[in-house]
């Protein structure tokens, strides 16, 4: 093989699409619990090993893939979730077998689809041809859609069908966006593949139509927002998340969500570059702001404690497409950073909250009490991520709210109002859920927990230093990345 | 442009929308689904004509899968489903048939209005198809907002599938139509898949995983 022929780079974004297919078609085919779970933690870890390594080299820009400053942060991320997810999944996985839930067969089926949308998810984020992008996102809809499905009672299935047939609107109507936007395109750069390659689209932004541009991204808006899970677009999230195994409720909120939001804002940057257009931003903070009021309302009357998780999802997928509909240097640095610690916070809380339904045996809030008392450790790491999540200092969650609440201030001060009580609904709703949970008398389960607690605390500690110290480089390299997103 | 070529392709996008309009007041299972597969016969030969004039011999393949997947295969395994399940005459709709068709009325104009002097610089041909597609995709949401039932709220998802397939064929030259459709046609098929095993547990009436456990074969 001629190296010259296959530089480094292109091989590293190969095996960030191709790790995860080969994975995949492996534990389809191979049984037994033990060896897949291992295969799916080292096909993660390899498939992070690439991504990381995309920072240094960068395959070239094609009609198809491209990697550069924007989305490799958002690939990094991906791969990291997903290596930490795939070892609390190996734990979690174990009890439901254990336990019943999941027969082997259907173990076997989740590893390959877990693979499968890890992949769905890197293409979708490589992907320089929206149409390509937007096979993607349906791709990754599909494996969750099935694996929220996965434990077949009533409510899960329930559950799938809802995100089913609200995500295939969503994504029918992003599609139509797509084509109004390869038809703009078509008029400017002519037929075919470089009309629908999103370098081609940013580099002929002003040239475009700006009414075509603008129709298309109503369109988008409604169908990536819908996989965002923007209010009032959101019905299929609580659902979803509450209904599916944990480790999948971890990916989507982490992950999948920042996907759809990825796609929405590489649109943004079309419409950013076309003086004519509409502006994306008033849209996009109206849709965030009602996002986080709406949720923080929700958050007080839940009895189901992965379906509460899920509600914190929808505020702060509202509050960081707020921060990026502000738009700016300041408020997109602030997005890209709360976008960051959300992944790493909810999925911290979803790994603990998954072990605490499978030793207490109920998702009930009302049921689960004093967890400190029986499972200080859990107990302890819940209460960790709820501080995180709920935006108590040092955590990094307090410094990227802080920072979108200090930049609404300074340029939008009665923007800022609606904000700040949100957050403070929100905070308030989750502190009241959590004093029931973690303190008091102990209720419930009393078996101790085989849980892998790595994952969980390793994303705490991220989230902690994050708060405290985030490296030079770091916020050199964030600064750039909110800089091209305009 | 060659004047026939353009009313046909104005006939059949236009009859499209018709047809969307008759699968609104549809109200028996089996009538629905022949209405469904005339629809998918008229986005295959919609689909055709523009593989023609464009000269893209790629869209004939998109063409047969319309034929093919969704003019006979789907509709022959929902009228399994249906028979299965004997939900013939099953479909409950939310509103009634009168202030459905206004709405859909209504829409029709709204997708004219607003897609029409916004193409006005694109060529006449893709205009009206993006037009009239828009129409049967809104048409399409109509009818899933408006069913309570699964498998009309599949036919609903599926003619809005329709106006996004004619959208794409009209945009003359688009890339990866072929492979878009082929993405479409596998989310159908899940979706068909799911509606089975969805309505399974409908027909059981019950929450108990035991049941739908030893109806899929059994295990310990």
């Amino acid at each position: 093989m001629n190296p010259a022929m296959f530089p480094t780079g292109t091989l590293l974004v190969q095996a960030v699409l191709l790790v995860p297919a080969v994975a995949a078609a492996l534990l389809a085919l191979i049984p037994g619990y033990r060896i897949t779970a291992r295969l799916n933690v080292l096909a993660s870890l390899l498939t992070l090993a690439a991504a990381a390594a995309l920072f240094r080299e960068r395959p070239e820009t094609g009609l198809f893939l491209v990697v550069d400053d924007v989305n490799v942060v958002f690939i990094v991320l991906n791969a990291f979730v997903g290596f930490t997810t795939s070892v609390f999944s190996a734990s979690y996985i174990a009890h439901e077998l254990e336990t019943g839930r999941l027969t082997p067969a259907s173990v076997r089926f989740y590893h390959a689809m877990y693979q499968v949308l890890m992949g769905a998810m890197n293409l979708a984020l490589v992907a320089n041809n929206i149409g390509l992008m937007w096979v993607a996102v349906e791709m990754a809809t599909l494996t969750t859609v099935v694996m929220v499905g996965i434990y077949r009672t009533h409510e899960a299935l329930e559950a799938a069908w809802k995100y089913f047939i609200l995500g295939s609107v969503g994504i029918g109507l992003a599609l139509f966006g797509t084509i109004i936007v390869y038809l703009a395109a078509k008029n400017v750069v002519g037929e075919g593949l470089d009309a629908m390659a999103w370098t081609t689209l940013v580099g002929t932004a002003a040239a475009l139509d700006p009414n075509l541009l603008n129709l298309a991204f109503l369109f988008l808006l409604l169908g990536y927002g819908t996989k965002i899970g923007l209010a009032p677009l959101h019905a299929w999230l609580p659902d979803a998340h509450a209904e599916g195994p944990t480790p999948i409720s971890a990916v989507l909120s982490g992950l999948l969500l920042n996907v759809a939001l990825f796609a929405l804002l590489r649109f943004k940057m079309v419409m950013a570059g076309n003086p004519g257009a509409l502006a994306p931003g008033p849209l996009m903070v109206t849709m965030g702001l009602s996002s986080l009021l709406f949720s923080a309302f929700m958050l007080y009357r839940r009895h189901d404690i992965k379906r509460m998780f899920a509600y914190s999802s929808i505020e702060h997928m509202g509050i960081i497409t707020f921060a990026f509909g502000m738009g700016g240097a300041l408020a997109n640095f602030a997005g890209l950073l709360h976008m960051t610690m959300h992944s790493l916070t909810k999925s911290a809380i979803f790994f603990a909250v998954g072990h605490i339904a499978q030793v207490k045996g109920t998702q009930r809030i009302q049921e689960i009490r004093g967890l400190t008392e029986s499972h200080p450790l859990l107990g302890w790491g819940l209460v960790l991520g709820v501080f995180a999540i709920a935006g108590m200092p040092p955590m990094g969650v307090f410094m990227s709210e802080f920072l979108v609440v200090s930049s609404t201030f300074a340029r939008q001060p009665l923007l800022a109002v609606p904000l700040v009580a949100g957050l403070l609904l929100a905070f308030a709703a989750l502190l009241m859920h959590l004093h029931g949970i973690a303190f008091g008398k102990a209720h419930g389960g009393t078996a101790p927990v085989h849980a892998s607690y790595v994952p969980l605390f390793a994303h705490l500690g991220l989230v902690l230093t994050a708060g405290i110290f985030i490296p030079g480089p770091v916020v050199a390299w964030f600064q750039h990345v909110a800089a091209l997103l305009r | 442009m060659d004047r026939l070529a353009f009313d046909v392709a104005h006939v059949l996008a236009g009859s499209l929308v018709l047809v969307s309009f008759m699968l609104l007041y549809q109200e028996r299972m089996y009538a629905l689904l022949n209405v469904f597969a005339l629809q998918a016969v008229l986005l295959s030969l919609s689909v055709a004509w523009q593989a023609y004039l464009q000269d893209a011999p790629h869209l004939y393949v998109t063409a047969a899968i319309a034929l093919g997947f969704k003019a006979i295969a789907i509709p022959v395994a929902l009228r399994t489903i249906v028979q299965r399940l004997h939900i013939y005459r099953a479909i409950e709709t939310v509103v009634g048939v009168g202030p459905t068709m206004l709405a859909g009325i209504a829409l029709v104009t709204l997708s004219i209005g607003v897609m029409l002097p916004v193409t006005a610089e694109a060529d006449v041909l893709a205009r009206e198809d993006l037009a009239f597609a828009l129409a049967v995709i809104l048409l399409g949401l109509l009818m899933m907002v408006s069913r309570r039932n699964a498998v009309s709220q599949v036919v609903g998802f599926m003619s809005l599938e329709n106006g996004l397939i004619l959208a794409a064929t009209g945009a003359k030259g688009m890339p990866l139509v072929v492979e878009i459709s082929v993405a479409f046609s596998v989310l159908i098929a899940f979706i068909v898949i799911g509606i089975f095993l969805f309505r399974i547990r409908e027909r059981f009436d019950t929450v108990d995983v035991q049941v739908v456990d030893s109806f899929r074969g059994g295990r310990p």
